[in-house]
């Protein structure tokens, strides 16, 4: 079988090679056969041999990670559309209802996303980056199951080629493109991302079907203005709530993080500053506060709410858009946590504060860097300085 | 002694580390001195096809700096002149005679009383002046400075690499004389930084007169480059010289007997030779006569493709691909012979399990057995990426530099960035680890070789 595929390559290789008849194809060719198998290439500098680890494997651990909350929110999705229109549904039931809600939207991702750095590969001659298998898994999992594709194609499209390629591709962006993906939506497309119907699958179209009583709001709206019968901390933790596909289960995330620090492919210094940055405004608000208002709200229930932990645990721990010196990730990390309370409690037109501070925070990560370096170069010459 | 300790850095096993026996002093049908072996060094030829040489003969000079020339190893005849594209020099070839003649130079009797300019005048002479290399750059050092400090390794930690315990045991004496020697071209100290595990084992924990520091950790410990970095960093229009044990003992050799003398003992190691272990040899030896010594697996396969040797003149992280054609380097004392990985496995990034390979990625599982030593072969294992992972490279980097911001800074050509970032105190070799584990590819050494000699053509 194995053979049968290398053949089958080599077979087609000279059709795809630079000079064949589909030779503008090189790309697309050289990326599925990559895929296929290592490639045979050998060393060619000072450094005989490398490790075996790859940023395909890196990717692929990222996307490991994202399975709990991705299984999680199968089974939420169905779960709460079964509640908001009194189904009966077994779990097997729910987690099909989640899977036939999710397929399109991450075919549409892929499919968009996918074509759209392939065909920029082929124009630059580049190889086909690995980096949009995650962002392309992530974009669904940060969206509510309810937007329409087309928007998630538009989406999609202006986060790969405004927030990606225009730099030149994975590696060199500046922002996260998965959450530009999301900020996309919330700006030109308010209404399909913020409201109380927009959460719960199949629930705008048929209101007239459900069951009396019923709100489809999020935790955060609910505690915000003061509903009542807001979850408590332990269903938020377990994220039976609803909110974005993946964002809900902490417990699922938090599963998530340890294979991701494990295998240190995320830094598990943003995410610990992240969570004492959230804590820290939290508590500070609880001590100012009168009783009864947000502000009084506990501050620990901020980390199983909203987007807090997903973004804490795979967005802000992004390798390229985050701060990339020792010290800076915890400057990095601690603000992100801070300003997504400082948001949350102070402004009321959008309580999720999450996306808008890893964003504000990705366009200061250079900054933080910068100053992070500067005190390197300082003792640098400091050091010239005292050998004279 | 002062102990450092490094917390960072990387050790890599690999299969066929050479036995401590010696198999033969090599008698080869060829030797060849080539001036890629020195660094930013244009050669001006000396002597023709059919000249007689000796030992510790000039057989070319550098056009830039005339004053150093380079010697021809053994005495025997010129027998080709080998030139490459637009008739740049690329060997010169020798057929050694079955007895070495040696050029006689004036012995210096005590070398704590000679002046700097004698030892230097003596150094340059005979040719041996190539062994002292400067940092920055790591180039050949310049004899119209004055070093602030000359520091040596006593060990190497690079993988399989020859181990000093047992190549320079019995070469105390000369290498003694050598510190004494070169100490006079210093206003600082002569540093000689041992390994905290050989300690007292290691032949140059006995020499007297020179500052001792003993080394703890993984790679690059051994690196010169990081040691440097803790004992007397390098600012903007430092220099500090470096030499290597075994070109210690032939200075030491050069001033008490007068002759030219780079004999060597040299590993011969890696997982294609079927009985690794010592030859006694010259710099530009023939792999040939070397790999004959130790026998080489000729045949491999791989995931169903047939694999070759690839003969590499140094360790596996910083040597140089010579081919079974190529010659020892000059400055090289180990050869290994690992296998050319050009093989396709198939789905082998997405493989749970690779046993053959070794990761320091916890996304495989090479940390469930740390001591189980690898047969390394050349594939990338990967597809070259932009920067996308970061904090990998600091693992293994026990200095005080920032490696992406440095390598960026040589990407942009930047200059007053480099410098910035610490360009002055790296050469290749220290970074080689940071390539080895780039899980995007990305050819570091390369890149701080081009911002070096960005630097040179600046500098000039």
């Amino acid at each position: 079988m194995g053979n049968f595929i290398l053949k089958m390559m080599d077979k087609m290789k000279p059709t795809f090679s630079k000079g064949g008849k589909l030779g503008w194809l090189h790309s697309s060719f050289d990326a599925f056969e990559s895929f296929a198998a290592v490639p045979a290439t050998v060393t060619s500098g000072r450094t005989q041999i490398k490790d075996c680890v790859d940023i395909k494997r890196v990717m692929s651990a990222v996307i490991v990670a994202l399975l709990p909350p991705f299984l999680f929110g199968m089974w939420n999705t169905g779960d709460l559309h079964s509640a908001a229109f009194g189904l009966d549904w077994g779990f097997w039931m729910k987690v099909w209802y989640g899977f036939y809600r999710i397929l399109p939207l991450i075919l549409v991702s892929y499919i968009v996303g996918l074509g759209i750095e392939f065909a920029v590969a082929q124009v630059r001659g580049h190889e086909v980056n690995e980096g949009y298998l995650v962002t392309g898994f992530l974009i669904p999992m940060i969206m509510p199951i309810d937007v329409p594709l087309w928007v998630l194609a538009l989406a999609v499209a202006f986060a790969v080629i405004f927030g990606k390629e225009i730099f030149g591709g994975t590696g060199m962006n500046i922002w996260n493109p998965a959450l530009l993906a999301r900020a996309f939506v919330f700006f030109a497309y308010p209404s399909t991302i913020t409201g109380d119907s927009v959460w719960i699958g199949g629930m705008g179209k048929h209101a007239d079907k459900l069951i009396d009583g019923f709100s489809g709001a999020t935790p955060l709206a609910q505690v915000a203005d003061g509903a009542a019968g807001a979850p408590d901390f332990m269903q938020m933790f377990i994220g039976n709530i609803a909110g974005s596909f993946g964002e809900t289960s902490t417990i699922a995330i938090l599963l998530g993080a340890v294979i991701l620090i494990w295998t240190g492919v995320a830094s598990w210094k943003i995410m610990v500053s992240c969570v004492a940055g959230a804590l820290a405004v939290g508590l500070l608000a609880n001590g100012c506060a009168e009783p009864g208002t947000f502000a009084a709200y506990p501050a620990v229930n901020h980390l199983v709410m909203g987007g807090f932990a997903f973004g804490a645990v795979y967005m802000a721990t992004d390798p390229v858009s985050s701060s990339q010196t020792e010290v800076g990730k915890w400057i990095y990390g601690f603000l992100i946590g801070a300003i997504c309370v400082i948001l949350r409690l102070f402004n009321p037109g959008y309580r999720e504060g999450m996306m808008l501070a890893i964003l504000l925070m990705n366009t200061m990560a250079p900054l933080i860097d910068w100053c992070v370096v500067r005190r390197n170069i300082r003792r640098r010459e400091k050091r010239a300085v005292t050998a004279k | 002694m002062e102990t450092i300790r490094l917390r960072k850095g990387l050790d890599i096993h690999l299969q066929g580390e050479a036995q401590k026996t010696i198999l033969q002093t090599l008698a080869p049908e060829v030797v060849a001195v080539r001036p890629s072996d020195y660094k930013q060094v244009t050669p001006k030829l000396l002597v023709q096809e059919g000249d007689v040489v000796k030992a510790g003969q000039f057989l070319f000079s550098d056009k830039k700096r005339p004053e150093i020339c380079f010697s021809s190893p053994v005495s025997g005849t010129v027998k080709a002149i080998v030139r490459g594209e637009k008739r740049k020099l690329l060997a010169v070839e020798i057929t050694p005679d079955a007895q070495t003649e040696y050029v006689k130079f004036e012995p210096v009797k005590e070398p704590s009383k000679a002046t700097a300019d004698e030892i230097k005048k003596r150094l340059l002479d005979s040719g041996l002046w190539a062994c002292i290399i400067q940092r920055p750059y790591g180039i050949i050092a310049n004899p119209a400075e004055t070093p602030k400090a000359i520091v040596i390794s006593a060990f190497n930690s690079a993988p399989l690499a020859a181990d000093t315990k047992f190549t320079v045991k019995n070469d105390v004496d000369a290498m003694q004389i050598a510190v004494d020697a070169l100490s006079k071209l210093t206003d600082g100290k002569v540093y000689v930084n041992i390994s905290a595990k050989d300690d007292n084992a290691c032949p140059l924990s006995m020499l007297r007169n020179v500052e001792k520091t003993l080394f703890k950790g993984k790679h690059p410990a051994g690196c010169v480059g990081v040691q440097i970095s803790h004992l007397c960093p390098i600012g903007k229009g430092e220099v500090v010289w470096t030499l290597k044990p075994q070109d210690l003992a032939a200075i030491g050799r050069l001033l008490s007997k007068g002759i030219y003398d780079v004999m060597r003992l040299v590993a011969v190691t890696g997982p294609r030779a079927i009985n690794p272990a010592y030859v006694r040899c010259t710099p530009g030896c023939s792999i040939e006569s070397i790999v004959k010594a130790v026998g080489v697996k000729e045949e491999e396969t791989l995931y169903g493709q047939e694999c070759g040797v690839r003969y590499v003149s140094g360790n596996p992280l910083s040597g140089e691909n010579v081919g079974r054609g190529g010659y020892l380097g000059f400055y090289d004392d180990q050869v290994t012979l690992l296998t050319e990985g050009n093989y396709r496995e198939l789905f082998g990034w997405a493989k749970i399990f690779r046993p053959k390979k070794f990761s320091t990625s916890k996304t495989y599982f090479s940390w469930l057995c740390p001591k189980k030593a690898y047969k390394a072969d050349t594939n990338v294992n990967g597809g070259e990426r932009a920067f996308i992972v970061n904090g990998v490279y600091e693992k293994v980097l026990p200095m005080d530099i920032y490696p992406v911001y440095l390598l960026k800074a040589i990407l942009a050509q930047d200059i007053e960035k480099m410098e910035q970032f610490g360009i002055y105190e790296v050469i290749g070799e220290d970074l080689a680890l940071c390539e080895y584990i780039c899980p995007s590819k990305i050819e570091i050494q390369k890149i701080v070789e081009d911002g070096i000699n960005l630097m040179l053509k600046e500098m000039a």
